[in-house]
């Protein structure tokens, strides 16, 4: 063994390979996680592009800008790349740079399939946004794609859009038994599953979900794929089959979906508080078991996506009483983070802050989950712009502000240097204001009865429309002072130490490491108390 | 669970008949020998609702829009198709039954919506469905709605009549 050392760290001296080829061919879980990273920082100007022409058609009423058909693929788009090409691939980017250096390991299992993983995407997302400079058009039937909208009256670039999908969910489900192969093998002697970082946790459970319920969306875009090339009638009442079908199969993975997007945030949070409270987490078991009672809850209560499609008064309710009751364990999680803050010594350095505000803001986003849940109330909500409010609350100031506080957090760590604080201050504050105009009167028109994707609304929804559409602005611009933070940080600053951040060096292995820590880390195995 | 997707359209029918629920449109065509033990009979209203789904240009229609039907006994209703077009054409009807606890206890033993309909160019046909309503029909259910909707399936015959010669 201590030969193999040996020689390891011999390689180390030479460093990582030169040029383009560096990234093309790496197996390193830094490198990969930075190449995750930069591509779900593109996808989010990418997809903030297609939420701005959205919200410039919708600054005032009458259609102005864009016409109803390509209005439908912006919003289809700008939903698809949120999804799959920003949240779930930045979430990935962190659990490859982290859990490796997290659990004391040298890298990631499978360091090839983690290539493999990586670079399928960039392909599905070409595929998927070539598709929009076709004749046809690109997908123009929402994020969520329901027949027979996406199969009988489809562009034919839905047959791309299918084959984007399949290869998104190879490189998740890839990705996911990678994470998982690596957590149960590979962590530090002396940590067990229940002294493991809450991050790492949580995504050992969001990668479960992930090999769960990926093949499903597979299973019904191949449906859809059937249905539209060859003949069959999985959704086509004509031949005997049920629209509703559809909405079963595809919101059976969409529902887990939604977890697998916010599990990962949930890690992070944690982390960040417990940090910045100079306190340990409050309930670490029932943080785990609540991440765990959410994952297995979130399989049981799909069809509340579907209240008004006809189901039989027992489903209805109890898919409501279910969906309930996953507010039980995420409000176990809420109690325990305001619990580790009180009577810490907090400091309000620019990961707290999005960490404080994500707490805040994403309990209100599960707030109105709670109202949509309400079978009777949602016969009213449901379509309109109150669905919309909720998804974006806890989509934005939930999976996103969790993303950008990790990478205040970590950023340090991963290049060396300090971030420029007071303009990660100017940045939080400016996020925080232009999110809140933006999504808060959301709630509004939805309740005053403004459907969801819609290229044009009713006269009495017109002023909060262009308020909305100001925050929107706002908003998008703001992260572009986001992008030139992160890359001023690349080029320099005060350097950082290995701790980075106050009394971090008993919270977590990656804080024993130097800042930027080398390319091979951990080649010899730490032990762990 | 690639597999568990495309089994979940039968796992629904099992799922159904064991916990009763049944959302499914359509009841089974015999009555069960519960049913038929049930001497008593009441009266509830039957209603015929049809529609052609988008642009299907046949003419379809119930000869009776309602019918006053006693548990129990079989009854015919008459439903009249036209083929208002120039070309043959194949239809196909699919049944729905409203309320969704009430098409278990509509029985019917004869409908044109077991089988395709071909239409000549210009052809008018009349066909009748046979029904019998369960005895065990709970009571809270005053009426039923049967519906049907007329889908264009030409396209699709004539796809598969290609397929079959290869």
């Amino acid at each position: 063994m201590s030969t193999v050392v040996e020689t390891h760290d011999h390689e180390g001296h030479h460093g990582p390979a030169k040029g383009l080829t560096r990234w093309l061919f790496t197996t390193n879980h830094k490198d990969i996680g930075t190449l995750y990273l930069w591509l779900s920082f593109t996808m989010l100007f990418v997809g903030g592009a297609m939420a701005m022409v959205i919200r410039a058609e919708l600054f005032q009423p009458g259609l102005q800008i864009v016409q109803p058909e390509f209005f439908n693929q912006m919003t289809t788009n700008h939903g698809l790349i949120m999804v799959f090409g920003v949240i779930m691939p930045a979430f990935v980017g962190f659990a490859n740079w982290m859990i490796p250096m997290q659990i004391g390991a040298p890298d990631m299992a499978l360091p090839r399939l983690n290539n493999l993983s990586f670079w399928l995407l960039p392909m599905a997302f070409g595929i998927l946004v070539s598709t929009l400079f076709m004749p046809e058009g690109g997908p123009n039937f929402g994020w969520t794609f329901y027949a027979p909208l996406s199969t009988t009256y489809a562009p034919s670039t839905v047959n791309f859009f299918i084959f984007s999908v399949h290869i998104m969910g190879i490189s998740s489900i890839l990705g996911s038994i990678n994470i998982i192969t690596t957590i149960f093998n590979m962590r530090a002697p002396g940590m067990t599953l229940m002294k493991m970082p809450l991050f790492v946790w949580g995504w050992l459970i969001t990668a479960y979900l992930l090999i769960a319920v990926m093949p499903v969306l597979a299973g019904v875009v191949t449906m859809m794929l059937m249905d539209i090339n060859f003949g069959t009638s999985f959704f086509n009442a004509a031949g005997g089959g049920d629209p509703v079908l559809f909405q079963h199969v595809f919101w059976f993975f969409g529902h887990p979906e939604v977890y697998i997007m916010i599990l990962p945030a949930f890690g992070i949070v944690s982390h960040i508080i417990e940090t910045f409270s100079r306190k340990p987490i409050f309930g670490y078991s029932s943080m785990v078991y609540a991440m765990a009672s959410i994952a297995i809850l979130s399989f049981v209560v799909w069809a509340h996506h579907m209240f008004t499609v006809g189901m039989p008064l027992a489903g209805e309710l109890f898919f409501m009483y279910a969906t309930m009751l996953i507010a039980i364990p995420t409000g176990v999680k809420v109690f325990n983070w305001v619990a580790t803050m009180f009577r810490g010594s907090i400091s309000f350095e620019t990961p707290m802050l999005f960490a404080i505000a994500f707490v805040a803001l994403f309990t209100i986003g599960g707030f109105s989950g709670l109202m949509l849940a309400i079978v009777p109330a949602d016969f009213q909500y449901h379509d309109t712009y109150f669905v919309v409010a909720h998804f974006h609350y806890v989509l934005v100031p939930g999976s996103l502000f969790a993303l950008i506080a990790g990478a205040y957090y970590w950023l340090p760590k991963w290049t060396g240097n300090m971030y420029d604080e007071t303009l990660g201050k100017l940045h939080f504050w400016l996020t925080f204001i232009s999110v809140n105009i933006t999504f808060f009167p959301m709630h509004f028109v939805g309740l005053a009865g403004m459907p969801r994707r819609y290229p044009d609304y009713a006269l009495q929804f017109a002023d909060f429309n262009m308020l909305i559409s100001m925050g929107a602005f706002l908003f998008g611009v703001t992260q572009l002072l986001f992008l030139f933070i992160v890359i001023k940080t690349i080029r320099g600053g005060k350097k950082a130490t290995s701790e980075v951040w106050e009394g971090t060096r008993d919270l977590g292995l990656e804080w024993t490491l130097d800042s930027p820590p080398p390319h091979h880390t951990f080649t010899v195995q730490p032990q762990v108390k | 669970m690639f597999a568990f997707a495309f089994v979940l359209v039968p796992l629904y029918d099992v799922f159904c008949e064991i916990t009763g629920l049944n959302g499914k449109v359509t009841g089974t065509s015999t009555l069960s020998e519960e049913s038929l033990a049930i001497s008593e009979q009441r009266e509830l209203l039957v209603q015929f609702i049809t529609r052609n789904n988008e642009s299907m240009p046949w003419h379809f229609k119930s000869e009776k829009s309602q019918m006053r039907v006693v548990t129990g006994n079989q009854y015919d209703a008459i439903f009249v198709f036209h083929n208002k077009t120039d070309k043959a054409m194949v239809g196909q009807v699919i049944p729905s039954v409203s309320p969704g606890r009430g098409a278990d206890y509509f029985h019917k033993t004869e409908c044109f919506c077991f089988d395709q309909q071909y239409l000549a160019a210009g052809e008018r046909i009349e066909l009748p469905v046979r029904f019998i309503v369960d005895p065990a029909l709970p009571k809270e259910i005053g009426s039923l709605s049967l519906g049907y909707t007329l889908f264009d399936i030409t396209d699709r015959i004539d796809a598969t009549k290609e397929v079959a010669k290869l």
